[in-house]
């Protein structure tokens, strides 16, 4: 290195990028950006001009005959009943109501049916990984029978053999508390909302608990001390505080307890255990993608094998499993909308029969799309929190 | 294990399997009884085995009726009545298809299936096969049709049962995976307008279940077409089927596509390449192969879709069976008939979803 100050070359004078060429009606036909402007203009009047089409047919087609269209139909009563509802419907009740009846039917068995589904995803997804060679094979006939039926069929056969089970007379009973016949399957169930309510909240102040202890205490203790206090409160509760109503035959009929209907189980077992089978292939499909490394790694530092599950292989397989789960959860909820085939009153379900006796086809139509996309988005928006809560940070 | 590994570690030549790790009491522990857990799990799948095998064989084979076409003797049986199906089978088959003419219904389904078993060969891919493919689509619909040749006309609203089903699913797919392709490509597009049609096209469908797609074809399509226009159910069933199956193969292929390097797209550019040949000849056949075992679980997913037209009112394999079940002398076997139909699906549904292991299998070596 010489200290005297080294003379740079003359460099050419710095060229600026050259303009895009102004756009021109002459060479419209020869410039890219004028080629693209002419094939949107294409497309967008095509658009335009189909969908002005098809909206002025629909003018006189209903013009023809004689239909008005708005939504202050909503207001009207709604003329039809629903048989199982959430909150107290009758044919006087609005069109409105009738909507949010069966969106709460559709939020109701969607619910259930993912958590049915992740129950069995995560169960025989862990089985088709599992050293045991019965348990495996038991798996893998779930997964694949499941998998490659139509979702409709096992739907339909699931709604006809539980309508051939016996009458509630012979009901199938379990312990004179839970029973299953034709009518459906019918279990004990607080007796009041006040019940339900006491009973979520010993549930959620164990949660707190078993979190604290898991927190503070340390060792092997930590786990049983955990579960006693999340399972100690509700237990107590259910036995002291809660009245329960149980299900008791009279007649024909049972009354009191929580009944399910036929279409409400049949649509529950079709759609999770449907779903489930993805599920337990994206279970799978997780955890073989955490590295053998990492297994191998944490046990040579002496992890125990539930350590090194629940701290090495499950965080690194959720950030896998997240996003195709989300997708099968929505999967969930659209197809929900199979009930219209047995007759469970979801979404589609009554949005039919609104459509067919308001004789609003169209507006009825509208509100349906409206509210699926809506549940759709919501979901694809938490799913990417989520995703983004999993996933590594990186600095 | 581990002791043996350092006891052993200088020696460089392959050893046989040690003796205590061989044979087939060794075998029963590691799979079976290999910790107090595992062992719960064999016990509890045995219980479980034990509960329902015996039941469902006694049901299923050893008091069932295997062939009769009297429905008493089901009656008087404890098993299963298998002889729904053979009773039964031309409805589910054929489902509302003029008696006398199902021969044609059988040779569609045997082109198809035929044809469908051909194109898993891979030695057999080139256009010959598109054209192939080309030619059964209008020998089918000539088949089906008819109206000429002395062949009777039957018209859509008469097709159903399998051919129905297989029409369907062909149309679907070989409409639905250009379409795809189109769609996926126009959302990469970099044309603002036509990218925003693309997506909204995509997430549109995409947000929606099927089921009201179908509906919104077959109940609300003809309120938009001009007075005295009727589009056939068939069809209108068909182009939401299309629809709904071209938005899933989109966001397949868009994957694909976004699997292909920058580098490709450059080297095409600096060949002088325009946008259409760098398209077709290099990035489609790279974002094609890998999007292919992806595909094929959205065609097996197409396949099963299929069930759903049943819903609105066309007699494909599932509503063809609950229409055969309506006889009152049959209808308590239905579990039996839904056993079949099951049985058939997944024989089909099955071998799809093996070939597209394979093909995974295949097209996975040699990237990175």
């Amino acid at each position: 290195m010489t200290a005297s100050p080294q003379v740079p070359p003359a460099l050419p004078p710095q060229r600026k990028p050259p303009k895009a060429p102004a756009l021109s009606l002459r060479g419209l036909r020869h410039n890219r950006r004028g080629q693209a402007l002419l094939w949107q203009i294409l497309v967008i009047g095509t658009v335009v001009a189909l969908g002005l089409w098809l909206f002025s047919n629909a003018q006189a087609a209903l013009a023809r005959q004689g239909m008005r269209t708005g939504y202050a139909f909503l207001g009207m009563p709604a003329g039809f009943d629903i048989g199982d509802t959430l909150i107290a419907f009758n044919s006087s009740d609005s069109f409105l109501r009738a909507y949010g009846v069966a969106l709460l039917n559709t939020m109701k068995i969607s619910i259930a049916a993912i958590l049915c589904a992740s129950l069995l995803g995560l169960f025989f997804g862990i089985g088709r990984l599992s050293r045991n060679l019965l348990f495996r094979k038991i798996s893998t006939v779930y997964v694949e029978f499941f998998r490659n039926t139509p979702q409709l069929v096992q739907l339909i056969f699931w709604y006809t053999i539980i309508t051939g089970l016996p009458r509630p007379r012979d009901a199938w009973s379990l312990g004179e508390l839970a029973f299953l016949s034709n009518r459906g399957l019918l279990l004990p169930w607080p007796a009041a909302m006040t019940d339900v309510l006491v009973l979520l909240m010993t549930l959620v102040l164990g949660g707190i608990a078993a979190a604290q202890i898991r927190r503070r205490v340390s060792g092997r203790l930590s786990g049983i001390l955990a579960t006693l206090a999340f399972v100690t409160p509700a237990a107590a509760a259910s036995v002291f505080g809660v009245h329960w109503s149980l299900p008791e035959l009279r007649g024909f009929n049972f009354v009191g307890g929580l009944a399910l209907t036929p279409e409400f189980l049949a649509l529950l077992l079709g759609l999770s255990l449907y779903i489930g089978a993805f599920l337990a292939e994206i279970v799978r499909a997780g955890v073989l993608s955490v590295g053998r490394g990492q297994v191998e790694a944490a046990r040579s530092v002496g992890l125990l094998p539930w350590q090194i599950s629940r701290r090495v292989v499950l965080p690194q397989a959720l950030r896998v499993m997240v996003p195709p789960a989300t997708t099968q959860y929505v999967s969930v909820i659209k197809n929900s909308s199979l009930g219209v085939a047995i007759g469970y009153p979801e979404l589609f379900n009554v949005n039919n029969t609104i459509a067919t006796l308001s004789g609003h086809a169209v507006e009825a139509m509208f509100i349906m799309m409206t509210i699926y996309l809506a549940i759709s988005g919501l979901i694809a928006l938490l799913m990417n929190l989520t995703n983004h809560h999993v996933q590594i940070r990186e600095r | 294990m581990n002791k043996v590994l350092g006891a052993y570690s200088n020696e460089t030549t392959p050893r046989p399997a040690p003796v205590q790790n061989a044979g087939w009491k060794i075998w029963l522990r590691d799979n079976f009884f290999a910790g107090p857990f595992n062992t719960l799990m064999t016990l509890a799948s045995l219980w479980f085995l034990a509960v329902t095998l015996p039941t469902a064989l006694r049901w299923g084979l050893i008091d069932a009726v295997w062939y009769t076409t009297d429905p008493v003797v089901c009656r008087e049986a404890a098993g299963a009545c298998w002889a729904v199906v053979a009773e039964k089978y031309r409805v589910m088959l054929f489902g509302t298809f003029p008696y006398d003419e199902h021969w044609r219904g059988f040779l569609v389904v045997l082109i198809i299936t035929g044809l469908g078993v051909l194109s898993t060969l891979r030695r057999l891919w080139s256009w010959w096969l598109l054209l192939a493919w080309a030619l059964a689509v209008v020998v089918v619909f000539g088949l089906l049709l008819g109206g000429f040749f002395g062949l009777r006309r039957i018209g859509t609203h008469e097709w159903g049962g399998l051919p129905l089903t297989l029409v369907m699913f062909m149309i679907t797919v070989v409409t639905g995976i250009p379409g795809g392709i189109l769609l996926a490509l126009g959302r990469r597009s970099e044309m603002p307008v036509i990218r925003a049609l693309c997506v909204s096209v995509i997430e549109l469908v995409r947000g929606l279940p099927l089921v009201t797609v179908l509906f919104m074809a077959s109940l609300v399509l003809p309120l938009f077409m001009p007075g005295g226009v009727n589009i056939d159910k068939f069809i209108r069933a068909q182009i939401a089927m299309a629809l709904f199956f071209s938005t899933y193969a989109a966001e397949v292929v868009r994957g694909g596509l976004q699997a292909v390097p920058r580098g490709q797209y450059e080297a095409a550019a600096v060949v002088g390449l325009n946008w259409f040949q760098t398209t077709t000849r290099i990035v489609l056949p790279q974002a094609l192969r890998i999007a292919l075992p992806s595909l094929i679980n959205e065609i097996i997913r197409a396949f099963k879709n299929t069930t759903f037209i049943g819903i609105i009112g066309l007699f494909d394999v599932l509503r063809a069976t609950s229409a055969a079940l309506q006889d009152p002398n049959w209808v308590r076997y239905s579990i039996e008939a839904y056993l079949a139909i099951f049985l058939l699906y997944f024989v089909l549904c099955f071998a799809m979803s093996k070939y597209g292991e394979r093909i995974e299998r295949d097209t996975d070596t040699g990237r990175i």
